[in-house]
């Protein structure tokens, strides 16, 4: 099903002329609004009459996060505050956090883009839908919330916290559809077995699962274990929330909705476009946001952009599944490692559980990496010959995989701390001097 | 059945691991009656015959130790020098193969718990020389 045909199934030539459209409003707007872009702009010797059609995007700068820090709290906002409604703030660990102010009608532009989002996966106003994302700061509650109510869904703020609630709630309520971050997706189907619930009994049948990257083999592992179809939702605060790009039933890539966000994909070392099919750091334009519009925003995420109408019969760019971020990679030794390759890796190994931690060190001047992975709790070796060669073939995996060599630790069920929001993959003790 | 339902418990090695093991099984009222561990550097697997198979796979799965069940034979002898080494020239003979086993003795009579490669032939070869096997009831 689609939601807006008229925007998601529009032909390239329409399409381009919309974005293009929009483009010379926005270069207008935040050139005399937003003194950063004025200031970058007039360095660059543009102006908005340089802007003529979607092509000439190439010629304005980018943004970063850190350009977001530096104009903490309300630099970058292009309308006085009394426009704001809402606003929202990541999650960011280190330095000011990124602080993103709504107008109303960038609220609604985004229930619009969560709407498509939920049409694709098949949620309608019959569907019982729980939000198990975070109510609060994050997007992905309040993001996700507004969307299906817009679609007409009965929904449930269930936000995270108590698993064994939202278990009795998925139960006793017959909820066909739930969002939430792939991990705790996963810590759910833990908690269903644990309680002894049956999930084939379960009403479940749709999952919207993004805020953090996920492998294929995840995606298998989910709807092996909550039976129910398991579909991508990409999405950034800084952009908008959830909502940016979906899977439709195809499971072929993510449908960026461009008419709102227009990607790129750029070499992340000399800043240069990619063409289709190439993989490099994502980068987005937010055509029609007033709140804070941002031109070309890096998001570090690594992906590739696939040209072509799907079989769905949407006509927008999709992209690939998340490579990596290009913060979440880590140079070992020189090579860059992704946790999502160890994923993989552990995915295809029925011997354990898909819990894993990266440990990453520096012991004589050597990096050194340890993967941790939990034995299932009930499917192990009673021989310690058999354990011995089965850690022996994930560290060789691993290191064909990675072409680094791995320290494999196998420990108890349950012993690496499950997340309820972006799960925590990677300890890097390295102190760099 | 001649066999004995043994638990395989994984442990990584930490302190008090192997006491939380035993806390678990006190509170449910299982009683220990033999174990031996088998360790490499960073993991082990705790082996235990206990007085009730089936509550103790719940009570320790429930506290998320990895718990598998193996088959094992246990035979009895004398507790006098030369009794156990007649019962492995049995199994010698026949080419049988011993994975691991533990004994503990008591009095006058020794118990010897053994996971052999091949356990119906192990349990064959003991029975033709008349080896008394003790299964979970006479435990």
């Amino acid at each position: 099903m689609i939601w807006n045909e008229n925007k998601e199934c529009m032909s390239r030539e329409q399409m381009h002329e919309l974005q293009s459209k929009r483009l010379r409003k926005l270069v207008s707007t935040v050139y005399h609004n937003t003194p950063f872009y004025r200031r970058k702009m007039q360095e660059m010797d543009i102006t908005p009459d340089d802007i003529r059609t979607i092509d000439d995007i190439v010629k304005l700068p980018f943004t970063t996060k850190q350009d977001l820090r530096d104009n903490y709290p309300f630099g970058l906002q292009a309308v006085p505050t009394s426009e704001i409604v809402r606003i929202h703030a990541s999650s960011g660990t280190t330095g000011n956090p990124t602080i993103v102010g709504y107008t109303r009608h960038d609220l609604g532009i985004w229930q619009e883009s969560i709407a498509r989002c939920l049409t694709a996966y098949g949620i309608t106003r019959n569907d019982i839908f729980s939000v198990g994302y975070g109510y609060g700061l994050f997007t992905g509650g309040l993001g996700a919330h507004y969307g299906a109510e817009y679609v007409g869904a009965t929904v449930i703020p269930t936000s995270t916290g108590n698993t064994e609630k939202h278990v009795r709630l998925i139960r006793d309520l017959g909820i066909t559809g739930i969002a939430c971050t792939p991990s705790y997706a996963l810590y759910l189907a833990e908690t269903i077995e644990k309680m002894g619930v049956d999930a084939k009994q379960l009403k479940l049948r749709v999952g919207m699962f993004g805020a953090e990257p996920w492998t294929e083999n995840m995606r298998k592992e989910i709807e092996n274990r909550l039976h129910l179809n398991a579909y991508n939702c990409y999405g950034l605060s800084e952009i908008m929330g959830p909502g940016v790009a979906h899977e439709c039933e195809c499971k072929n890539g993510s449908h960026i909705l461009e008419d709102h966000y227009y990607p790129e994909i750029i070499s992340p070392e000399t800043l240069q476009p990619l063409p289709y099919g190439e993989t490099g750091e994502l980068v987005f334009t937010t055509l029609t946001k007033e709140g804070m519009p941002l031109l070309r925003y890096r998001t570090k995420d690594l992906t590739s952009l696939i040209e072509g109408e799907c079989e769905c019969g949407r006509t927008n760019v999709r992209m690939t599944r998340i490579v990596g971020r290009s913060d979440d990679m880590l140079i070992i030794r020189g090579i860059n490692v992704f946790p999502s390759q160890v994923e993989s890796v552990i995915l295809e190994m029925p011997e354990f559980e898909p819990q894993y931690l990266l440990v990453v060190d520096r012991i004589n001047n050597l990096d050194t990496l340890q993967v941790q992975v939990e034995v299932r709790r009930d499917f192990f070796s009673d021989e310690l010959s058999t354990m011995l060669t089965l850690r022996k073939r994930l560290a060789d995996r691993l290191k064909s995989v990675l072409t680094v060599s791995v320290d494999v630790k196998l420990v108890e069920p349950n012993s690496i701390q499950r997340s309820e929001g972006k799960s925590k993959r990677v300890v890097d003790k390295r102190v760099i001097e | 059945m001649i066999t004995i339902k043994q638990l395989s418990i994984f442990l990584e090695n930490k302190n008090g691991r192997i006491n939380d093991v035993a806390k678990v099984l006190a509170k449910e009222g299982i009683n220990m009656q033999a174990f031996s561990m088998a360790e490499t550097a960073d993991f082990g697997i705790l082996r235990l015959i206990v007085s009730d198979v089936e509550k103790a796979v719940t009570a320790l799965r429930a506290a998320d130790f990895a718990v598998m069940l193996t088959d094992v034979v246990c035979i009895q002898c004398a507790n006098t020098p030369g009794s156990l080494s007649a019962v492995l020239d049995y199994l010698a003979a026949e080419n049988i193969f011993i994975e691991y086993m533990y004994a503990f003795s008591e009095g006058d009579t020794a118990r010897t718990i053994i996971r052999p490669t091949d356990l119906p032939r192990c349990i064959e070869i003991l029975q033709k020389n008349h080896c008394r096997i003790i299964d979970t009831y006479s435990l």
